[in-house]
C-alpha cells in the first residue's frame, strides 16, 4: 500500500482496534519524545509495554520493562518502533516470531523502513510509517486542536469526551474525512458499547 | 483511500470548530476564562511539560482562540497557527523564535508602514538588524544575504500601494540561504493567495482586517507552514536546542512539523505576553465564516472604482494591479488572479490641497486610519498617519502630497462611486 499518506480512516480504525501497544527504544528521560508518546498513550487507556534492554526489569510509569520483544509474557496488539531505520527489519522480525502475532507495526515520526514495511505486510500485518500516535491521537480525537493545530478534519457532529478525566476527548468521532471506521461507527450506533479506546464502560 | 480536501469556504465556515462536547453548543463559545482546573497534580505536570495537549491559562492557550488558529491555518493549508493580540504581536513573537540580538533579516521596502515603523525602532532596540530590499528586484534580495541573516520578510500584497511581490522568486532566494521565508498576508487573505503554496515558510496576518472583516476586533495570527528543517544548520536554538524553559525538551524533534507554532506560544507568547481576548477570537471567527463571499465583493467593487477613477479628470494616477495597465498586473494575474484585493492609492491633479478636501467632503467613506472593513474607508496620508515626514520621504513612502488611499467596503458600488463622484466635485 501506499505509504506517503494515509486516510484518516485507517489510522482510526488501527487507533481503535489496538490494546496492547509495546514500545521498542522508549526511553525514561522524561523530555525524549519517547517518553512523551509512552506517557500520553498509557493516560488515555492503552495497555503501554516499554521495550528497551537499558531498562529491562525496571518500570516505566508503573509499566514493567522488557529488554526484547520475545520477553514480554502477553499478547502484543502493535509494536511501535522508536528506533532508527536500519534497525526497523530486525524488530519486525523479532514481531512476526511472536505467538500471536502483532496486528501492526508502527514506526514513529521519521522512522521509515519500505523493506520492512514488506516484510509484514506480506506476513498480513497491517503497517504505518513517519507517523506518531499520540499526534494522530491528538488530531483524530480533536485533542491537538487545543495546541492550535491542523487536525485537517471537519465535523458537525459533537466529539466525546473520554470518561475518566478532563480535557481528554475519546478517539470515536466521526469526521467529514474519513472518520467513518466500523469502530467509530458501532461507538455512534450503540451508546451502551464500551469505549473502544479505554476499555471502560460509560456511565 | 484518500480522503476528500473540503474546499475553501468550507473551511472558511467549519475548520477548527465542532458541536461542544459537554453543551451541545453549535456556534464556537467564548471560553472567557484566565484559567483551567487541573484534574490532579499529575495532569498539571504533564501540560505544564507539554507532554499532553491542554488548556492551562489564557495567555499560553485558550478553546475560543485554539478555534480561529485551525481555521486560519487550514485556510491557508498549514500545520498549525498561534493567534496573538494583533498583527504586530505576531511579528514580534515570529522574530523573537528566529532571532538572537545581532542577527539580521532582509525586509521588503514596500511593507505597511506599521511594519516600517516596527522594523526600524522597536526591534533594533532588541537587536534584531532589519536589511531592507527592493521587491521590484529580486537581485536586492539576493545580495542582502549575509551569514547573520535569519529570516526573510515580505507581504502578498503591499500597503497601501498595491504592490504585488513575485512570492515564488523571494521564496527560491530563502531556500538558496537557508533561511524562512515569512510573508504577510494581511491584504489578500488566504481566499486571493496561499503564500505556502509558493514557497512560505510562516505567514503572517492582522486579523483586525479583512479576516475579522467587520472593523470591530484587533487580532493577529501566525501560521506554521510546516516546511522548514529547523535542525538542520542548528541556526535555531529554540528550534533545535534543548530548552531550559521545559526541562531540555528539544521542540522541533518533539514536535516536527507544527514545531514552530509550538515554539510560538510556549516560548515566546507565554514569556511576552500579547495573548488575545476570546472575545476578539469569537467575532473574528463569525467575520471568517463568510471570507470567500466578502472578498470577492470587496474585490468586485473595488475594480469598479479603479475603473471609474482612472477615467475621472481630476484623477493624475491609480495604482490598483487589477487594471491592465498596472505594473504589477502581470503578478496580479498569477498570485491573486480572483481580485487585487480592495486597498489602493490614487493621486490628485490637485495634490495636498485636493486631498484634504476629498476626505473632508465624503460623506459615505469613513475618514479613519483602518483597512478591511465592511464599510468604504478613506485617508489622505501626507495629511494624517505621514504628516511628521518630509515631502520626500513621504514620496518615498507612497505617500506624497496628492495621494489618497481607499479601502473599498461591501456598500453597493454605485453608492461608493456618487460619493466619490460628489467629494471630488465639491
Amino acid at each position: 500500500m501506499d505509504h506517503d499518506s494515509y486516510s484518516d480512516g485507517y489510522i482510526r480504525g488501527i487507533l481503535n482496534t489496538v490494546k496492547t501497544i509495546a514500545m521498542v527504544g522508549v526511553s525514561s528521560n522524561t523530555s525524549r519524545p519517547s517518553y512523551f508518546a509512552f506517557k500520553y498513550l498509557l493516560e488515555r487507556g492503552y495497555r503501554m509495554i516499554p521495550v528497551n534492554p537499558s531498562l529491562a526489569g525496571q518500570e516505566l510509569l508503573g509499566q514493567k520493562a522488557y529488554a526484547r520483544l520475545a520477553d514480554v509474557p502477553e499478547p502484543i496488539d502493535m509494536v511501535d518502533i522508536f528506533r532508527a531505520s536500519q534497525y526497523a527489519p530486525a524488530i519486525v522480525a523479532e514481531a512476526l516470531a511472536l505467538a500471536p502475532r502483532p496486528q501492526v507495526i508502527w514506526m514513529q515520526l521519521g522512522v521509515r523502513c519500505d523493506k520492512a514495511a514488506h516484510l509484514a505486510e506480506r506476513n498480513g500485518l497491517k503497517v504505518v510509517m513517519n507517523r506518531c500516535p499520540k499526534i494522530e491521537y491528538g488530531r483524530l480525537s480533536s485533542e491537538i486542536a487545543w495546541m492550535g493545530v491542523n487536525t485537517r478534519t471537519l465535523t458537525a457532529r459533537r466529539p466525546r469526551r473520554l470518561e475518566g478525566g478532563i480535557q481528554r476527548m475519546a478517539l470515536n468521532r466521526v469526521t467529514l474525512a474519513g472518520g467513518s471506521t466500523d469502530a467509530a461507527m458501532h461507538a455512534q450506533s450503540s451508546e451502551e458499547a464500551p469505549d473502544q479506546t479505554t476499555r471502560q464502560d460509560r456511565p | 483511500m484518500t480522503d476528500r480536501t473540503p474546499g475553501f469556504a468550507t473551511l472558511a465556515i467549519h475548520a477548527g470548530a465542532q458541536p461542544d462536547p459537554t453543551t451541545g453548543a453549535r456556534a464556537t463559545p467564548i471560553y472567557q476564562t484566565t484559567s483551567f482546573v487541573f484534574e490532579d497534580v499529575d495532569h498539571a505536570a504533564s501540560l505544564f511539560g507539554l507532554q499532553t495537549f491542554g488548556n492551562i491559562y489564557t495567555r499560553i492557550g485558550n478553546p475560543t482562540n485554539a478555534v480561529l488558529e485551525e481555521r486560519v491555518a487550514a485556510l491557508e493549508g498549514g500545520t498549525a497557527g498561534l493567534a496573538v493580540a494583533s498583527g504586530h504581536a505576531a511579528q514580534v513573537i515570529v522574530m523573537h523564535c528566529l532571532m538572537r540580538p545581532g542577527d539580521e533579516f532582509i525586509a521588503s521596502k514596500k511593507l505597511y508602514g506599521g511594519s516600517i515603523n516596527q522594523f526600524n525602532h522597536a526591534f533594533k532596540n532588541f537587536g534584531w538588524n532589519v536589511v531592507w530590499a527592493e521587491p521590484d528586484d529580486i537581485g536586492t534580495f539576493e545580495r542582502a544575504v549575509s551569514p547573520k541573516t535569519k529570516a526573510i520578510f515580505i507581504e502578498s500584497i503591499a500597503n497601501p500601494g498595491g504592490v504585488i511581490t513575485d512570492i515564488a522568486a523571494v521564496a527560491q532566494v530563502a531556500k538558496t540561504a537557508g533561511v524562512p521565508l515569512i510573508v504577510d498576508n494581511t491584504l489578500a487573505t488566504p481566499y486571493l493567495c496561499k503564500p505556502i503554496e509558493y514557497g512560505a515558510d510562516i505567514v503572517v496576518h492582522s486579523l483586525t482586517k479583512f479576516l475579522g472583516g467587520h472593523g470591530n476586533s484587533i487580532g493577529g495570527l501566525i501560521v506554521d507552514a510546516g516546511t522548514f528543517n529547523w535542525s538542520r544548520e542548528k541556526r535555531y536554538p529554540m528550534l533545535c536546542e534543548p530548552r531550559p524553559e521545559y526541562h531540555g525538551i528539544v521542540l522541533h524533534e518533539t514536535f516536527g512539523n507544527f514545531a514552530f507554532a509550538i515554539a510560538c506560544r510556549v516560548l515566546a507568547l507565554r514569556d511576552i505576553g500579547p495573548a488575545l481576548s476570546p472575545f476578539n477570537a469569537f467575532l473574528i471567527l463569525t467575520g471568517i465564516e463568510t471570507l470567500p463571499l466578502r472578498i470577492q465583493r470587496h474585490c468586485d467593487n473595488a475594480l469598479a472604482v479603479a475603473q471609474w477613477l482612472a477615467g475621472h479628470q481630476k484623477v493624475a494616477w491609480v495604482s490598483y494591479p487589477g487594471l491592465p495597465e498596472d505594473r504589477y498586473f502581470k503578478l496580479a494575474r498569477r498570485y491573486v488572479p480572483k481580485g487585487a484585493g480592495s486597498v489602493f492609492t490614487f493621486g490628485l491633479k490637485g495634490g495636498y490641497d485636493a486631498g484634504v478636501k476629498l476626505v473632508s467632503s465624503v460623506k459615505l467613506f469613513s475618514h479613519l486610519a483602518n483597512i478591511g472593513d465592511t464599510r468604504s474607508l478613506i485617508i489622505h496620508p501626507a495629511s494624517t498617519t505621514h504628516r511628521q515626514l518630509s515631502d520626500a520621504q513621504k514620496i518615498e513612502a507612497g505617500a506624497g502630497p496628492d495621494v489618497v488611499r481607499l479601502a473599498i467596503g461591501l456598500e453597493d458600488k454605485e453608492d461608493i462611486i456618487a460619493d466619490l463622484e460628489q467629494g471630488l466635485a465639491a
